[in-house]
């Protein structure tokens, strides 16, 4: 293993092949309403919301705490049906806020927990995941555990974990909130870097309004609980984006704005 | 080092009441009188051992089995868990000591009332542990899982069984030391043999040093079971002891 150090990318990083993934799809969410039935009385976590993603395209869902956002994303990878409305989407994989990668486990057996869940033997499991390591500028740390990898990268690994589930469609639960602002900065363009290589249909959540600007296709803005859909921004801007970029901070502003007063 | 310490003051001060104190030997041997039937009885004392340590073993290996089998069966059926986890908690209120003389008058001498009091005694720690182990998986993790395409048997296998070793270890830490004390009651309800069945026999012959060299010999048997579990522990779940944050 090489010196920490030495993580540095160079010129010359090994670019593996793009990782198998089923046929690209999209998202479609219609009028979807989900109540919360507790002891304290019913709590409506979404009402009317409708929200489509094509496949492949990144849309950032941005809202204050707790509007939905969360449940949102289990509609999506069908870990929960709606009470009412429809949600049609590809196959999805979840990627939750912390990384919980098995603390027991490599870094390479980590990120092919997918593939041995899908039938390969620990060896076959491992062949296949090990070039994308490279790639993922992870080289060198395929045997370190969890606890001596930084948060960043333990990050990437979940995120390398999340792509070889081979889902066209990816569901990113606050990917960098447990993340240090240095290092979630480094992240989003490592993620931004990733979608581009490895192109899929993204719903990420988040309540960061610049990492929203910074990453997606299109930002949309959900309204406080029960959460709707107050805000649709496209950002057609080229990548790769710099959060300083004048167009950046006057999408970014524009959001802030519709996140506070509910329009645009 | 300062345990070492405490024992070495604790044995002086006994030592000292022993012999100044003008207590009977008979009473209350001296350590040193201990010390000195611990070598002029090893033979006797080494073959009741191995009976008792076979006991032992062999509860706490049966236990273990059960335990964790009948963790994982009720992890997985919720039904079955409704059915047996009161049973589970009314077994720990059974009264040992007198139940092991009766279960002597039904199953006899031989090994079969130690294994069960043993296993009795054993299980409870070890299902309750790895109970817990399982059912403490962040449920972020079962979603994860979920969308993985995991079956439940592949959560239990990759995710929830790895996750329960370090508890169904601390169960078994339990489980070791009171498998001792299960053992030496089954002797005392009924045995020709094992050192509970020695201490009982040593006090009307006038032996108590050799009952006291009985109790030394169990009581570091259980240290040694316990110190070789942590061991293992060690060995098998280093990311349990290992404190989670940013190493690099």
């Amino acid at each position: 293993m090489p010196a920490k150090g030495a993580m540095t990318t160079t010129a010359e990083v090994p670019v593996s092949p793009p990782l198998a993934a089923a046929a690209p799809a999209g998202v479609r969410v219609d009028a979807v309403e989900r109540t919360y039935r507790g002891r304290r009385g019913a709590v409506a976590a979404l009402s009317g919301l409708t929200l489509r993603v094509a496949a492949n395209e990144i849309v950032a869902v941005v809202g204050p705490s707790g509007c939905g956002k969360s449940t949102l994303l289990e509609l999506v990878c069908a870990l929960q049906t709606p009470d009412a409305g429809r949600v049609e989407a590809g196959p999805a994989v979840y990627m939750p806020q912390r990384d919980l990668l098995l603390p027991w486990a490599s870094a390479l057996d980590n990120a092919a927990l997918p593939l041995r869940v899908h039938g390969a033997s620990r060896t076959e499991a491992r062949e296949r995941a090990r070039p994308a390591f490279a790639t993922f500028g992870l080289a060198g740390f395929e045997a370190a555990r969890p606890a001596e990898l930084s948060g960043g990268m333990r990050q990437r690994v979940a995120f390398l974990r999340t792509l070889l589930a081979g889902k066209p469609v990816l569901a990113l639960d606050e990917p960098f909130a447990s993340l240090d602002a240095l290092t979630r900065a480094d992240m989003q363009s490592w993620l931004a870097g990733a979608l581009l290589r490895e192109p899929r249909t993204v719903l990420l959540v988040t309540h960061d309004v610049e990492e929203a600007v910074v990453l997606a296709d299109r930002v949309v803005v959900l309204s406080p609980r029960p959460g709707r859909v107050v805000a649709e921004l496209p950002v057609p801007l080229p990548r790769p984006r710099s959060r300083t970029d004048s167009a950046v901070v006057a999408l970014r502003e524009q959001a802030m704005r519709a996140l506070q007063g509910g329009t645009l | 080092m300062g345990a070492a310490l405490l024992v070495l003051a604790l044995l002086g001060g006994w030592e000292l009441y022993a012999d100044l104190g003008g207590i009977d030997q008979f009473l209350l041997p001296a350590p040193s009188d201990v010390a000195a039937s611990l070598w002029t009885d090893r033979g006797l004392l080494w073959d009741n051992f191995t009976v008792t340590a076979g006991e032992v073993l062999l509860g706490i290996a049966v236990s273990l089995a059960a335990g964790v089998a009948l963790a994982v069966a009720i992890h997985l059926s919720r039904t079955l868990r409704r059915a047996t986890y009161p049973l589970l908690v009314a077994s720990q209120t059974i009264p040992i000591v007198i139940v092991a003389p009766l279960l002597v008058a039904w199953l006899g001498y031989d090994l079969g009332p130690k294994l069960a009091i043993v296993g009795l005694i054993c299980f409870f720690p070890v299902v309750v542990t790895t109970l817990d182990g399982l059912a403490g998986v962040d449920p972020d993790l079962r979603k994860l899982m979920r969308t993985l395409d995991a079956s439940r048997l592949q959560t239990l296998r990759h995710v929830e069984a790895p996750a329960a070793l370090p508890a169904l270890l601390s169960g078994a830490k339990i489980a070791v030391t009171v498998a001792v004390i299960g053992a030496v009651l089954a002797e005392q309800a009924g045995s020709s043999d094992g050192l509970g069945h020695l201490i009982l026999q040593s006090i009307p012959q006038f032996e108590t040093a050799r009952s006291w060299a009985a109790v030394v010999v169990l009581a570091a048997f259980a240290i040694v079971l316990f110190g070789a579990l942590a061991l293992a522990e060690r060995r098998l779940v280093p990311w349990a002891h290992r404190s989670e944050g940013d190493v690099a």
